[in-house]
């Protein structure tokens, strides 16, 4: 038998060892993290002294010496050296309803609380009865448009009062929930075999893509009303929807197809054998793993529509963006635009930031190899 | 054209599994398979061979339409196929498949690859279904692994998962795509005892490999094709022992000497 270099052990009964102390543990992850090598060291204490000149005035500046009350910008400077957050405050309702009838705005309260609940069964699929859940899930369009234009024992609003927050959600949601179905269609419909609808698809996804979108956005606010017959007229907000959606559904489309093309074809045969239909291993076995591959796609399309929706502002509807250039117009609070454009940021940020983890969540949710 | 089996028979129902007449097919210019005429009897197990490119696979691929073919015939079962979409269905419904790279669906359970046709194609209740897949994956020997996702598996469970999968459609006839060439030597072994038994239990096989050992134990017939012809068919008795024709043995030759 041969003797191993020193190793106490028999060929086939070497147990498993845990690994040296030093390679494991927060000491461990500092040395290989921050201190490696001179460079990175130099690189560390860099780091360290600029985020302790940066992070104290900015907490200083937004917190500590900020003014949350007050009646105007004299007032919030008179008394301390920081951000003034009145004015977010004193303006925080028309930020957040636009110009929604003030009586009413219970409604966009309301709609607001069952877009949470509708979107808690799509997002977990844990969930006891959550069947049922997404039927109340595909019928919230229709019910959160109910409650916000009014009609049926509701007063109506007309959508020019519709604005600031509310406004973005409106557009957002609508646009995410019907550009990746419209999305999947397309991504379908350009690698399908019959010659009329590839070209329809192909045609559609160009056109949408090769167009910015405030062009768009422009055709959508002053061009539609020239090709529309005379005395029909569909409502400004509605018409921007539909063009944010299909602009959106062009890019997802793209981005499905990525997704599709890493299906083998394999894929497509074992459920051909299986006697599956065409929808039902396009529903089954294909979207499945596709959809799962384009996560980080899809989800980098829905923050890009959902930011883009403050282009709006160009063709005069009112997002965050717009309420705060005209509050800033606001004698009383000039020279504030550092906060509104904070203010703007934080919420987009905020909202973005969440679709990105929560796309994350589902990648690792999803993993099914090795992942025991 | 050879006829080992039913001799006497001259109608191609019901006696038969498979006929295959005048067949032709062209990849674009290319012409893969030449002229191929074939009778599978009920029950019989046949194995095709030939070098890579001869045609072997697209032949099989032709008997559940994977592949169009341009000129004659193939009757499944008493039913020629056609381009009609419920032709191809019915006969899809008789003939299992397995592949070489396994195709087993990487985002669904062992459970669930099985359960998928008998729920969404035959339309049977979830328990019943399942009870079935157990069943099948009994058969293959893993019914212990059915939790698992296909990606924890090794190549020969996923190829006996493949099998099992298959045998959950109760099919007549079996079509096996070199099962055993993306398989570590060491798995090759446990699915072809799998094989080995499912031949035993009188399910028609048509299976496309080089596993010289299983033509010998299970095969009715060996098929040599190259060039998209059929060379040579005989019993794997004569067809290894005394190779007629020089082509088969070129081939004989290299795959021995090479194993």
């Amino acid at each position: 038998m041969t003797e191993m270099a020193g190793t106490p052990y028999k060929p086939g009964e070497h147990p498993d060892l845990p690994p040296p102390a030093n390679t494991i543990g927060p000491i461990a992850w500092i040395r290989q993290n921050l201190l490696s090598s001179p460079s990175n060291i130099v690189m560390t204490a860099v780091s360290i002294w600029l985020l302790y000149t940066i992070i104290p005035p900015v907490l200083d500046w937004m917190f500590f010496d900020a003014a949350f009350t007050g009646a105007n910008r004299n007032e919030c400077r008179a008394r301390v050296g920081g951000a003034c957050w009145a004015f977010i405050n004193e303006r925080f309702s028309l930020f957040t309803y636009g110009f929604y009838p003030i009586q009413e705005r219970w409604r966009v309260d309301l709609s607001f609380i069952l877009l949470v609940a509708a979107l808690i069964p799509v997002l977990y699929d844990g969930l006891p009865l959550r069947k049922f859940g997404l039927y109340f899930s595909a019928s919230f369009p229709l019910l959160a448009g109910w409650l916000l234009l009014g009609g049926l024992g509701l007063e109506p609003v007309e959508t020019d009062k519709f604005g600031g927050f509310m406004l973005t959600f409106v557009i957002g949601v609508t646009g995410i929930a019907f550009s990746l179905p419209i999305g999947i269609l397309l991504a379908l419909g350009r690698q399908s075999e019959l010659p009329i609808i590839r070209i329809f698809c192909v045609v559609f996804i160009e056109f949408m893509r090769g167009v910015p979108l405030i062009t768009l956005l422009f055709v959508a606010s002053i061009m539609l009303n020239y090709f529309l017959p005379k005395g029909i007229t569909f409502d400004l907000l509605l018409r921007v929807l539909i063009m944010v959606t299909l602009f959106a559904s062009a890019y997802m489309a793209e981005v499905i197809r990525g997704g599709l093309q890493a299906i083998t074809r394999g894929q497509i045969e074992a459920a051909d054998v299986l006697g599956l239909k065409y929808w039902q291993s396009m529903r089954l076995v294909v979207l499945p793993q596709a959809l799962k591959i384009s996560i980080p796609g899809i989800v980098n399309t829905f923050i890009g529509l959902y930011k883009d929706t403050t282009l709006v502002i160009i063709i005069g509807l009112l997002d965050p963006l717009g309420i705060g250039r005209s509050s800033l117009a606001d004698t009383k609070w000039t020279g504030l635009s550092t906060e509104v454009y904070l203010f703007v940021a934080v919420f987009f940020f905020i909202s973005c930031f969440g679709m990105a983890r929560y796309s994350l969540y589902l990648e690792n949710k999803l993993q099914t190899e090795h992942s025991r | 054209m050879t006829e080992h089996v039913h001799k006497d028979t001259h109608s191609d129902r019901p006696d038969y599994a498979v006929v295959i007449r005048n067949l032709h097919k062209w990849y674009g210019q290319f012409h893969v398979l030449k002229n191929v005429n074939l009778k599978v009897a009920r029950g019989e197990k046949i194995v095709i061979c030939g070098p890579s490119g001869s045609g072997k696979s697209t032949l099989i691929r032709c008997i559940n339409r994977l592949e169009e073919h341009q000129e004659g015939d193939v009757i499944v079962d008493g039913t020629e196929l056609t381009n009609d979409l419920e032709v191809i269905q019915t006969v899809r419904r008789k003939v299992g498949m397995v592949f070489q790279h396994f195709n087993l669906f990487p985002h669904l359970t062992v459970l669930e690859n099985c359960t998928l046709s008998p729920i969404w194609v035959k339309k049977m209740p979830k328990a019943k279904a399942e009870a079935l897949a157990m069943q099948c994956l009994e058969r293959v020997r893993i019914p212990d692994q059915a939790g698992k996702y296909v990606g924890q598996l090794s190549g020969g469970q996923q190829q006996r998962v493949a099998i099992a999968r298959s045998l959950c459609r109760r099919p007549k006839i079996m079509l096996f795509d070199e099962p055993t060439s993306a398989l570590d030597p060491e798995m090759i072994k446990e699915v072809l005892d799998v094989m080995i038994e499912l031949a035993s239990e009188g399910i028609t096989m048509l299976c496309v490999t080089h596993e010289m050992g299983f033509a010998k134990t299970v095969a009715d017939r060996v098929i040599f094709i190259d060039g998209g012809e059929i060379i040579e068919e005989n019993t794997p008795q004569e067809f290894f022992d005394n190779p007629q024709h020089d082509r088969t043995k070129l081939f004989m030759s290299q795959i021995l000497n090479h194993a």
